[in-house]
Formats: C-alpha cells, sequence, structure tokens
C-alpha cells in the first residue's frame, strides 16, 4: 500500500469538495462577493494559507501543473511545504515556472509574466473582509455590503492624504470589482493591483480562517479606489534588479553585509532567474558570476 | 431501465473534479461550451448532462426542485435518492439547484430563489437541458469573463428567455445562475451576463 492511499485524492473528502466547489461556483457569478463556506482543518497551520490550500484541493485534477508562491519565491519553506503536499495527496506534477503552471497558489505576490487564459491563480487571504477595520461587526460589513455603503472607507482613504499627503496603503489596497463590490485583493503589494484588472486568467481566493470564498472571473474590471485628485498610483523602483537588470517589476530589499549593504532584487524569483538564464545582467549580477 | 445501483460515474471522484472544472469553465468564460463527463448509464428523461452535473454538485445539504417529467418519474427520484440523497423540492424558491429536462417545463426565472442582497450567493442554480447549444438564433453576450463580446447561439431556449434574463440581471447582486446542457457538454450564464440581440 502507498502512503497516498491513506488520503482521498487531494486530500479532502468529496463532501466538503462539493461544498467549496458550490461557494466558488457563486463567488465566480457575484465577483468581489465573498460567499461563506465552512472551512475545514487541513493539516497545517492557518497562517499557512489553509484557505487557499482547500480551493486549490476542490479544483485540482491530477492532470494539472501546480506551483506554489510566496512573496514571489517558490523556495521558501511554506511554498515548498504545500507544493509537496499537492505532489503527495493528488499526484500532480508542479513547477516554479508560472508559464507552465495551470494552478498558481500565491501569498503576497502576482507574477510578473502575463498569466494566460486557463491559468487559475489561488491567493490565500489572512483578512478577508476590507470593511473589518472601519467595522468589526461581521452584521455590519454585510450590510454594508448589501446596500453599497463604502462612504466609510473612502473616508479613511481620504483621511490619509490629509496626513500623509498621499494613500499611504501599498499592501492589501482596495479595489472595487465590475462598478459594485470593494474587495480586498489579499496582502499583496498595490504594485500588483493593476494585473488584476482585466486578466486573462480566473483568480479564486480563499480565507481559511475567517471561512470566505470569493473570485474574480477573467476579463473583469478590478478597479483600485482613488480621488479625482489623487489617482491610484504604483510603486516605484529607483534602479532596476540587481542580478536581472529587469525594470518595471516588484523588488525585494536584501541586506548584504553588516555595513549596511544592500541591493534591490525581483521579489518574483522565476522572473529573474527565467531573465538571467536568457542572457540579462543587472549591477551585481555580473560580480557574483565573476566570483 | 437501468437499476437504481447503476449509472453513477465510473470513477466518482476523479470524474467529478473533471465535470466541476467544465462547470466552473463555464461560469468563468460565459457563452462557451465545456465537454462534461459521461456518466455510465442514463435514465429516459434524466440526459447524462444533467446527470453529470447532479452528480458532482449535489448532495444531502442541496434542496433540488425537479420539473414536472423529471419527479413523476420514480427511476429518476430512486436515482437521485440513492446517488445525491438531496432531498427533492416542489417550490422553486427553497431549491438551490433546479434541473429541468426541457425549456417549457421551467417556470419563470423569477419563481426560483434569488437569494438576498446580503446573501445573494444563496440563490438557486438552474441546470437547464436545450435541444442544442450551437445552430439556433445567434445572441451577443457581454459581461465578466468574456473579452470585449461573445456570441452564443442556442436551441431551445424558455418562450420569452431575453426579458426574463434581462430582469434577472436588473437584480443583481441577487439573481439565479444558469447551466444549459446538450450534446455532452455546458454552457454557463451567470446573472452578471449580459445578453442582447445583434451581431
Ligand atoms: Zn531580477
Amino acid at each position: 500500500m502507498t502512503t497516498t492511499a491513506q488520503y482521498n485524492f487531494a486530500y479532502l473528502d468529496e463532501q466538503t469538495k462539493r461544498m467549496i466547489r458550490r461557494a466558488i461556483l457563486k463567488a465566480i457569478a457575484i465577483p468581489g462577493y465573498q460567499v461563506p463556506f465552512s472551512s475545514r482543518e487541513m493539516p497545517m497551520p492557518y497562517g499557512w494559507g489553509t484557505g487557499g490550500v482547500q480551493v486549490t484541493a476542490s479544483i485540482i485534477g491530477p492532470d494539472d501543473v501546480l506551483k506554489v508562491i510566496d512573496q514571489g519565491a517558490d523556495d521558501t519553506t511554506n511554498a515548498v511545504s504545500i507544493r509537496a503536499f499537492f505532489a503527495k495527496v493528488a499526484q500532480v506534477q508542479t513547477t516554479t515556472r508560472t508559464a507552465e503552471a495551470t494552478i498558481i497558489q500565491t501569498r503576497h505576490r502576482i507574477p510578473e509574466r502575463a498569466l494566460q487564459a486557463g491559468q487559475i491563480l489561488v491567493y490565500q487571504v489572512p483578512i478577508p473582509e476590507p470593511l473589518r477595520f472601519l467595522e468589526p461587526r461581521e452584521t455590519e460589513t454585510r450590510k454594508m455590503h448589501a446596500l453599497e455603503e463604502y462612504g466609510l472607507m473612502h473616508v479613511k482613504l481620504y483621511e490619509d492624504i490629509a496626513r500623509h499627503g498621499r494613500i499611504a496603503t501599498t499592501y492589501a489596497y482596495p479595489v472595487k470589482v465590475e462598478g459594485r463590490y470593494v474587495m480586498d485583493p489579499s496582502p499583496t503589494p498595490k504594485f500588483d493591483n493593476p494585473k488584476m484588472h482585466m486578466s486573462e486568467a480566473l483568480q479564486l481566493f480563499g480565507a481559511g480562517r475567517e471561512h470566505r470564498i470569493y473570485a474574480v472571473p477573467p476579463h473583469t474590471e478590478v478597479v483600485s479606489l482613488d480621488f479625482e485628485d489623487h489617482p491610484f498610483e504604483i510603486q516605484h523602483f529607483e534602479q532596476p534588479c540587481a542580478l536581472c537588470g529587469a525594470e518595471q517589476v516588484y523588488l525585494d530589499e536584501v541586506i548584504l553585509d553588516d555595513a549596511g549593504g544592500h541591493m534591490f532584487v525581483c521579489s518574483d524569483t522565476d522572473n529573474c532567474e527565467e531573465r538571467r538564464n536568457a542572457g540579462f545582467v543587472g549591477s551585481l549580477g555580473v560580480q557574483e558570476a565573476a566570483e | 431501465m437501468d437499476t437504481i445501483l447503476e449509472g453513477g460515474f465510473s470513477s466518482p471522484v476523479l470524474n467529478s473534479q473533471t465535470a466541476f472544472r467544465a462547470v466552473m469553465d463555464a461560469l468563468a468564460n460565459p457563452g462557451t461550451v465545456q465537454k462534461l463527463v459521461a456518466p455510465l448509464s442514463t435514465h429516459r428523461r434524466l440526459g447524462p448532462e444533467l446527470v453529470s452535473i447532479l452528480l458532482t454538485l449535489s448532495d444531502h445539504d442541496t434542496p433540488i426542485w425537479l420539473d414536472d417529467t423529471l419527479r413523476s418519474d420514480p427511476a429518476v427520484t430512486e436515482f437521485i435518492a440513492f446517488h445525491t440523497g438531496a432531498p427533492v423540492v416542489a417550490e422553486p424558491g427553497r431549491a438551490m439547484f433546479a434541473f429541468a429536462s426541457a425549456a417549457a417545463a421551467l417556470p419563470r426565472l423569477d419563481q426560483f430563489n434569488l437569494g438576498t442582497q446580503e446573501y445573494p450567493d444563496r440563490s438557486t442554480t438552474i441546470v437547464l437541458a436545450v435541444e442544442a447549444l450551437t445552430g439556433g438564433e445567434q445572441l451577443v453576450v457581454r459581461g465578466p469573463g468574456i473579452k470585449d463580446h461573445g456570441h452564443i447561439n442556442l436551441v431551445g431556449l424558455p418562450e420569452d428567455f431575453f426579458a426574463q434574463w434581462s430582469a434577472n440581471r436588473e437584480l443583481f447582486p441577487r439573481g439565479i445562475d444558469l447551466l444549459l446542457v446538450a450534446d455532452g457538454a455546458v454552457m454557463g450564464l451567470p446573472r452578471t451576463t449580459r445578453i442582447s440581440e445583434g451581431h
């Protein structure tokens, strides 16, 4: 008997999958609306993205190719563990290459490479309710969504402008989907917000602890909230990636030594590697190769 | 007629996954035709497409509504009870799923559960067998999941479907979602899809 024979395919039992699948279908039919579902215990802590894992487990089939990223990287403990989990319980092929994946489970980033039709991006969401920090009561936030009462959200953003001269929110920057629901894009940097708009890929969001699933179908309008006099802007970086020279990508700061030495490199490790393999070299990439 | 023990999926876990992805792709890409997995065998009136979706999405947590033809056939109700355990309800307004073997047998769309403003996800998903998914009068579809616009050419829609669908669209975020099936395939029309005449 193999180890995998002790589990149902993709770990979840069929009744749970059906329940999650029904929630996913309604989420797709009502873009940006949070569908409640009965979250199950998974063999990993909540902080590891059990909502995303449950969504992936409910949609994945033997022919899928899975990529898992955490902050843009395929090689963090979280990403490696989730990839290994599905390789074991669903016997799927895994990859680090964005272009090869049919399902990409993510925490905190959207790949730099434009997603294609047929690809599915599954987000691990810690706090799905964008109005939660304004209103702690679920009954009230539900009412606000029902009545399309998003004035408080705009007030909060405008207070930012009054205080900082600009909207200070840089992560989990709220968006409006198809002109109706205000949605939390999960703690991705606002740099990634424009990638959600009219994406070719289906985007699914799972919040395990909060028991919510929501979705953005392909070719759906996703607009970051802003004001006429303070339009939405993404982060800009002063210099390109130190390893591959990429511009217009999201960069992470990496500390090099105790003396304050640092460099900025691609957060999307697959994109960086692909560029370096193609011969692109950044300012510190040359030195690295010469060592 | 088969016995009720037969007629499920040959490989329930994997077939359900494949059929679900077809339904998911159908709703995420409205107006496109997605191939369904065929069950082992089917009943006279409960066609293979209805069976496939029934087995994939319903269980004892999902009240289902059946049209008169299906509900009056003991072989159909026994099959559903045995394979899914789903309670069959008489009122369309209580159904999570509705299965209709022909457009003529379908009540008006607004007779089904339309969901509430606070819980629009509680609305009925209607699964309707039509004559064909292609070959009919051309209609234009727009909305989430559709790049610019698409075309549908369904055969066998309800009489005043056009007006009923517009009324359903007006209810957003409330409203029913529609899965149309024929020839081993499914097409999705979620409540967000706008349908118009023209090219
Ligand atoms: Zn790079």
